[in-house]
């Protein structure tokens, strides 16, 4: 049952992105461009997304558990360190740079030619150098 | 700033946005899982718990078939060159990690939960991006 859900999601999540228009990076550009000519289109996006997520994770939250009866895995760390914002720095950099964020790139993998692939590639390169950074780290 | 108004979605951005919602909330109620992407990936390159992120990512790379199905897929515009788009999916790839979420793991999930570290993340990556933006359109180009 949980994979047909994962499936489901992942479908509709990606339905989502292409009917927005995050699949496209010339729009993420344009609305990343505050300075020149600004396309506002993908704050309505994150408008419409929070504005459903709000209620699904308030219920979430008072429910305690899914409605297939197993554990909500929320997560609670609360620490706004260094590491998230520069963290979140990079990320922000390699967005604008290419037009992709992790979800559009992959929802393009199969559709949209080369690009996606390669940035995907370098985005798994990416995820993999820090969690081997990280490991010699602990 | 002068708006786009030639490029401008209001609707099929709200549309498509509440179709993200709805992913998220599928996944959070049913699953009890978080629909952030960079974590999903994250945790498939960890081996952790491994079949549900596999179709979880299946279905994104599969929606634009689904999507064709009913109405032609939307023209993208990519003129980003291979080797830029490789730097940057590093930068996204270590990123991420660095801050445990991305555009959907803390823009969309995150804001929702009302977490504080997921709104200070947004701020960040948004910031940058703009930065990133302005950078490479009206500085160097």
């Amino acid at each position: 049952m949980q994979l047909i859900f994962a499936g489901l999601s992942g479908i509709i999540f990606g339905l989502g992105l292409i009917l927005s228009g995050m699949t496209n990076p010339a729009k993420v550009k344009g609305f990343l461009d505050i300075t020149g000519l600004w396309d506002p289109s993908l704050a309505f996006v994150m408008g419409g997304a929070i504005l459903v997520g709000v209620f699904a994770f308030a219920l979430a939250k008072k429910r305690g558990q899914t409605i297939l009866g197993e554990s909500i895995s929320l997560p609670d760390d609360k620490q706004i360190d260094r590491k998230l914002v520069i963290g979140a720095l990079i990320f922000g950099v390699g967005w604008g740079l290419a037009g992709y964020c992790p979800g559009p790139a992959i929802a393009s993998l199969l559709s949209a030619g080369l690009q996606p692939v390669i940035f995907t590639l370098g985005m798994l390169a990416g995820i993999g150098l820090y969690k081997i950074f990280q490991s010699k780290q602990t | 700033m002068i708006i786009d108004w030639a490029h401008f979605t209001p609707l099929a951005s709200l549309a498509g946005g509440a179709l993200i919602g709805l992913a998220a909330a599928i996944l959070v109620l049913f699953n009890g899982k978080i629909a952030g992407v960079s974590g999903i990936l994250g945790g498939l390159i960890a081996k952790q718990q491994a079949a549900w992120r596999w179709v979880f990512i299946i279905g994104l790379v599969i929606s634009p078939f689904i999507y064709g199905l009913v109405q032609p897929l939307p023209s993208t515009e990519n003129q980003t060159s291979l080797l830029v788009l490789l730097i940057a999916g590093v930068l996204v790839g270590i990123g991420t990690t660095a801050s445990s979420g991305c555009t959907s793991g803390h823009g969309v999930c995150g804001l929702s939960r009302g977490s504080l570290r997921s709104l200070v993340a947004t701020l960040s990556f948004m910031f940058a991006g703009f930065v990133a933006v302005f950078i490479v359109r009206h500085l160097i180009g």
